[in-house]
């Protein structure tokens, strides 16, 4: 159920994600979902793509500060509450969130969350129990 | 019973003799020896002879060790003024070798060394190896750079002279040196401590693990470090890191070098004959007194050195080492006397940024010093370098170990400083020597 996410260190300055993105183009590395975390020196760019082996392993050729993280994706309704409820079984649970972002998908009036969590195996039982949908990796990628 | 003998062997190298003798004996051969160069640099070297006659001095008037005093001092200056030949005491064809420092800053400084000069030079450095226990059979992989530097050259005679297996690898491609230390089984290593530092990190991402590997002891020198960089350095690769000192005009590496007691360095004193002065006034301090290191080349030829200001800072140990030697030691050189900043009134040396770096778990010293002046104020930014065991992909780990540096840096150096997190390998390295401080204010 765990997913591989890629998250790289950048400056805040310009030409600082372009560069490892060229990288990544060049080998034709598909990014499937993307968030940026900021401040106002640096950030921390968080990708799911569709071959991270081979991303992570370009990455660190070329020189940048690249680490593979486990992260889990729900699918959750596109309608109001959606999330609500998903947080809500988290928080009931006692489940802390380290961080999250989604991004919707076109094919069905869904949207995926993706977590990061500090204890990835309990939150996976907790959304289980509340009957949410866990996507693997490989239906994560041929959504 | 061979190992038994092997261990004793080693202990007790013939070249090390020297480091033993009684003072009377070291006494001795300094003076006789100091009389001859000072006889040898007044014939040959005219900027010397006439400093000596300015003072009314001749050879003949020193008479002990402790007439030395009256001596004039050499400066780096003088190097620079007398460029390419002008402070050489022997003709050109009984120099063998010449060196030259790298010269970032208009003509770069020569150096000359006889057939007998290159031989005291391979002598001090097997002392040095044979302190740090190695010998024979020993595999020494040499990364400091071969060419016009003689950290490379000097380290490679020493080694053989030694009768180990020398790996000239010279410096950079950090991927073949690690490469070659796995498959070659080498047991020391010889190259800057920032540069094993860079090899430590690389080693990990390669995921070779040091610490498994046949390497138990590394000589580093060519750049002051830190007992802390020390812990770290040892902790980190799980071998023994010796401190070694020289300096191009003196001779290069192999002037001093820690041994197993790591309690200071042993110089060569039959050699090189140390003196700490006042670094304002040039006037001689006592033995434990902090000063300026000052040497004098008591059997060079090609060019003598006479009270060369080398602007380390450092002080004698006079107390006699745990580990039998009777040649004195210094202790480890943190600074120079020219590498302090003054910003904005408060003085700063890179060795205290390095400190409190390093006093933040998990951090390696790849760090760079920016000044600039804003609205006639100096400011001073520390960019430091992320590293793999740094990175951590939440926002807030990152913020923490900010201000973790912050903290640290504001505590060891009383004044504020910015701090900014870099990069993996943005941060320039010229000859595997880090390039610590850019000062862009102009005066």
């Amino acid at each position: 159920m765990k997913i591989q996410q890629i998250s790289l260190f950048a400056e805040n300055k310009p030409g600082h994600i372009a560069a490892p993105m060229r990288v990544l183009a060049e080998a034709g590395v598909d990014i499937r979902a993307l968030y940026l975390a900021d401040t106002q020196q640096y950030g921390i760019l968080r990708m799911i793509v569709a071959d991270w082996q081979k991303a992570a392993r370009l990455l660190e050729e070329n020189g940048f500060l690249a680490k593979v993280t486990e992260v889990l994706a729900v699918e959750v309704a596109d309608r109001p509450g959606g999330m609500a409820e998903i947080l809500g079984a988290l928080d009931s649970a006692g489940i802390n969130i380290e961080y999250m972002y989604a991004f919707p998908y076109v094919r069905s009036a869904g949207a995926i969350l993706i977590f990061r969590f500090a204890d990835p195996d309990a939150a996976i039982a907790h959304l289980r129990e509340a009957g949410l949908n866990l996507l693997a990796s490989d239906e994560l990628l041929n959504l | 019973m061979s190992t038994v003998l092997e261990t004793s062997v080693a202990d007790c190298h013939p070249a090390s003799a020297p480091d033993y003798m009684s003072m009377e004996e070291l006494h001795d051969v300094q003076l006789m020896r100091l009389r001859a160069v000072v006889r040898r640099a007044f014939q040959h070297v005219e900027l010397f002879r006439t400093r000596m006659e300015e003072r009314g001095l001749t050879p003949e008037k020193i008479r002990s060790l402790d007439d030395i005093v009256h001596l004039p001092f050499t400066k780096k200056i003088d190097l620079r003024d007398t460029y390419p030949f002008g402070l050489f005491a022997s003709p050109m064809k009984d120099v063998v070798r010449l060196h030259a420092s790298s010269g970032t800053t208009g003509k770069p400084i020569v150096v000359a060394y006889t057939k007998e000069d290159v031989d005291v030079w391979s002598s001090v450095l097997v002392r040095a190896f044979a302190g740090c226990g190695l010998h024979r059979g020993d595999i020494i992989q040499v990364a400091y750079g071969y060419g016009l530097f003689t950290g490379g050259l000097g380290a490679h005679y020493g080694a053989e002279a030694l009768g180990a297996t020398v790996v000239p690898t010279s410096g950079g491609h950090a991927d073949r040196q690690i490469m070659l230390m796995k498959d070659f089984g080498v047991t020391a290593m010889c190259c800057t401590p920032t540069y094993f530092l860079h090899l430590i990190d690389r080693a990990a991402e390669l995921g070779v693990d040091m610490k498994h590997l046949p390497l138990r002891a590394g000589v580093f020198g060519a750049e002051p470090w830190t007992e802390s960089m020390r812990r770290h350095i040892e902790k980190m690769s799980s071998i023994e890191a010796f401190d070694i000192y020289g300096l191009s005009e003196i001779i290069g590496p192999g002037v001093g070098c820690e041994c197993r007691r790591h309690d200071g360095l042993h110089i060569f004193e039959d050699h090189f004959y140390p003196e700490i002065v006042d670094p304002e006034t040039g006037e001689a301090l006592r033995d434990g007194e902090e000063g300026e290191l000052v040497l004098t080349t008591l059997s060079k030829q090609a060019m003598p050195m006479i009270r060369y200001r080398t602007r380390d800072i450092t002080r004698i140990l006079p107390e006699p080492c745990a580990c039998g030697r009777t040649i004195r030691r210094i202790d480890r050189i943190g600074r120079r006397s020219d590498d302090m900043l003054i910003i904005r009134g408060v003085n700063v040396f890179p060795s205290q940024v390095e400190s409190a770096l390093l006093q933040t778990e998990g951090t390696l010293p790849n760090y760079q010093i920016i000044l600039t002046r804003e609205q006639g104020l100096d400011q001073m930014e520390v960019r430091v370098e992320v590293t793999p065991l740094m990175f951590n992909d939440k926002i807030g780990a990152l913020q923490e170990l900010h201000q973790k540096l912050q903290g640290a840096l504001d505590r060891v150096l009383g004044i504020r400083v910015r701090v900014s997190l870099a990069e993996a390998h943005s941060l320039e390295r010229s000859e595997g020597k880090a390039k610590r401080v850019i000062d862009r204010r102009t005066s």
